[in-house]
């Protein structure tokens, strides 16, 4: 073990809660950005005005607007990170993401299908819907990655997913183009976004991110068990099958609820645990908590840039992240051996 | 056994095998030709094979000739001519790469065509021409980028596909980025170049698409020998006498040559690179090379997707919608297979 692994290992927990804190402020530092910069250029007196609730003039309806759509970022950015960091514990492959696994896009097909095929309308029945098929995608990409020899190796696992990926967009577009009513939305059931995100989404999918949240947190120690390896961490009394279904069921719950209201974004869950790591370390009682604030903090910042980039249009954050995230992928597959891939 | 009689089963095995390979041909040839009968002929309304003929040889025909001149006729052209470069481009890249997935629509090499193209339309206003070889340019940039990502103590087939899918998704998303730039979101648009559409095209749109065909096609089957014997390892090839560098880039060239201006056209028609390589492997079998019969069954694809995007279904679709919703299942399925089989991809 190298020395810099050792002392990130042995690193303090009071350095590490500083370093939380420190993560924590800069998180409300972009809050505080997001609110102010957009489209529109809004001085300061009509942000006072709009996050005070008022909404007299443009800007500070703009800036009303604003408010809910960074909670939503952040709440979105935490699930996603949060559920990478799960699913490269459980599947111990540094390339899983919801988004790469094909889980976000499994989601994304099961609330199009629901509402096109079987007429569903409320916003919750999309909910389940979309956990439904965060859940029924996640086991069909491990299983088929996990097929033969080696288990689930980086390489199968990530084909596996990436197969999937594009096969369920393929079918998302056939069922959503011929239907005029959800077809203005064929870009959101393909690339996700929080535009127009509302309270009222945000009250839809708080309580499940909130369970998902727990039970996530609560699989901390059963991830770092199974990071030994399943013989060992079966040695050490942990019930493997049980702790991994356990994580995946926070992951999925975390990962169906964001697609179902904000459409699927990649690559927020795979470079956030690595970046992470860096700060943290590999225990995965800190891993967690900071991928969460870290995947709020990297979305409200790819959020901010989307409505910058591209004025006076805006871009979806889920097409920001893909440009941000496809060379992290790059790079962790070149560090990789092949061997190992 | 002597030898004369083992070298003659050896030429008749020879001569079989050759036969064999000639009829799969000659069957795929005439179910093209078929089929573009029939689209000529069969759409919303049917026209009778006589007006059909007489619209080809040029006479007006009352309600025929815009339908068919206009419409059917360029559509059918389009989709055989686009089909081949496809069938014919993947193949050679996964008969390079030695490698299934390894094919032009995976790795991002179509999307970079796609995105030069709509880069070149969008933004600099290029047309005809000019976009098609500002796209050639892009796909090997976009190739030769790949390619140097997975260069780390030679280049991994493993690592290039990873980083093939990194780079295509990327790309994919600045194909949004531009399209979201664009006066207003045009769906039909958008749906041309993620996925690929042959809705409106022209009849003038062939011409770059025919002389890529005959330029980089007929190249690369006249090197047909060299890029089978690649299959057998670069030292193998090397050791026939061949010369694995060159051959290398000329096989890169002519089929980025091919699927860019393919995509400059119709967008990147999902999967029909991937696809008719394996097809026309599985028909074909050891018997020789596959390179025409892939570009065959890739116009097939196109041709027969393209048809049941129009007339098939519920309602129409782009033929990439089709292709898509074919091909990706093929993928899971060959992933399937060769994890189970225990051997590496």
């Amino acid at each position: 073990m190298g020395q810099a692994a050792q002392w990130r290992l042995g690193r303090s927990n009071s350095t590490r809660a500083l370093v939380l804190a420190a993560t924590a402020l800069l998180l409300l530092g972009l809050c505080a950005i997001s609110v102010a910069v957009g489209t529109r250029d809004v001085g300061w007196t009509e942000i006072i005005g709009g996050l005070q609730g008022r909404a007299e003039t443009i800007g500070q309806a703009a800036v009303a607007v604003r408010i809910p759509r960074t909670i939503m970022a952040a709440i979105a950015g935490a699930a996603l990170g949060l559920a990478g960091a799960i699913m490269q514990g459980v599947t111990r492959n540094p390339l899983a993401d919801p988004g790469i696994l094909g889980v976000n896009m499994g989601a994304s097909l099961a609330v199009v299908i629901g509402m096109a095929w079987f007429g569903l309308v409320s916003a919750s029945a999309s909910m389940w819907a979309a956990i439904l098929g965060a859940g029924v995608t996640a086991v069909f990409v491990y299983v088929i990655g996990s097929l033969g020899r080696g288990g689930a190796t980086p390489l199968k696992l990530a084909l596996a997913g990436a197969a999937t990926s594009v096969a369920f967009s393929s079918f998302t577009i056939a069922v959503v183009l011929p239907r005029n009513d959800i077809a203005g939305n064929v870009r959101s059931w393909t690339i996700g976004g929080v535009g127009g995100s509302t309270f009222a989404d945000i009250r839809l999918v708080l309580p499940f991110l909130v369970l998902g949240f727990v039970l996530s947190l609560l699989s901390a120690r059963k991830l770092n068990s199974l990071a030994l390896g399943d013989e060992l961490a079966a040695g050490l009394g942990e019930r493997v099958a049980i702790a991994r279904a356990m994580a995946a069921l926070g992951a999925i719950l975390l990962c169906g609820a964001t697609t179902a209201v904000c459409g699927p974004i990649g690559f927020v869950g795979l470079v956030v645990p690595h970046l992470c790591r860096l700060l943290a370390g590999i225990d995965h009682r800190w891993l967690l908590p900071f991928s969460a604030i870290g995947g709020a903090s990297l979305l409200i910042l790819a959020d901010v840039i989307g409505r910058i980039i591209a004025r006076p249009n805006e871009l979806d954050v889920g097409i920001v992240t893909a440009f941000v995230g496809a060379p992290f992928f790059i790079w962790i597959v070149r560090r990789q051996r092949v061997r190992e891939l | 056994m002597s030898v004369s009689v083992l070298s003659h089963s050896v030429a008749a095995g020879r001569l079989l095998r050759a036969r064999r390979r000639r009829n799969i041909i000659l069957t795929l040839v005439l179910l093209l030709a078929c089929g573009f009968a029939v689209t000529l002929m069969l759409g919303q309304s049917f026209t009778p094979p006589g007006d059909v003929l007489r619209v080809l040889l040029g006479q007006e025909v009352q309600g025929a000739s815009f339908t068919i001149g206009q419409l059917r006729l360029p559509r059918a052209v389009m989709s055989i001519l686009v089909g081949m470069s496809f069938g014919l481009g993947g193949v050679a890249f996964q008969i390079m790469l030695r490698n299934p997935l390894a094919s032009p629509d995976i790795i991002g090499v179509s999307s970079g065509a796609s995105a030069a193209a709509v880069f070149g339309i969008v933004v600099l206003s290029l047309d005809g021409a000019a976009v098609s070889v500002f796209a050639v340019l892009a796909g090997l940039a976009v190739a030769i980028l790949v390619y140097g990502l997975s260069f780390k103590n030679g280049v991994a087939g493993t690592r290039l596909i990873l980083v093939g899918i990194g780079v295509s998704a990327m790309i994919d998303s600045f194909i949004a980025y531009i399209l979201s730039r664009a006066a207003s979101w045009d769906l039909q648009e958008a749906m041309r170049w993620l996925t690929g559409s042959l809705n409106s095209v022209q009849l003038s749109q062939a011409l770059p698409l025919l002389v890529s065909l005959m330029l980089f096609g007929g190249v690369l089957l006249s090197r047909g020998r060299d890029l089978d014997a690649l299959r057998m390892g670069d030292d193998t090839a090397a050791a026939l006498g061949i010369r694995v560098g060159m051959t290398r880039i000329l096989v890169i060239v002519t089929a980025v040559g091919m699927i860019a201006v393919a995509t400059a056209a119709a967008g990147p028609i999902a999967f029909v690179a991937f696809l008719s390589g394996p097809l026309a492997a599985r028909m074909v079998g050891p018997n020789g090379s596959i390179l025409l019969p892939a570009a065959l069954v890739g116009a097939a694809l196109v041709l027969i997707g393209d048809y049941i995007g129009q007339f098939a279904l519920p309602s129409r679709y782009p033929v990439g919608v089709v292709t898509g919703a074919l091909g990706a299942p093929y993928l899971i399925y060959l992933i399937v297979r060769v994890n189970r089989a225990g051997g590496s991809l």
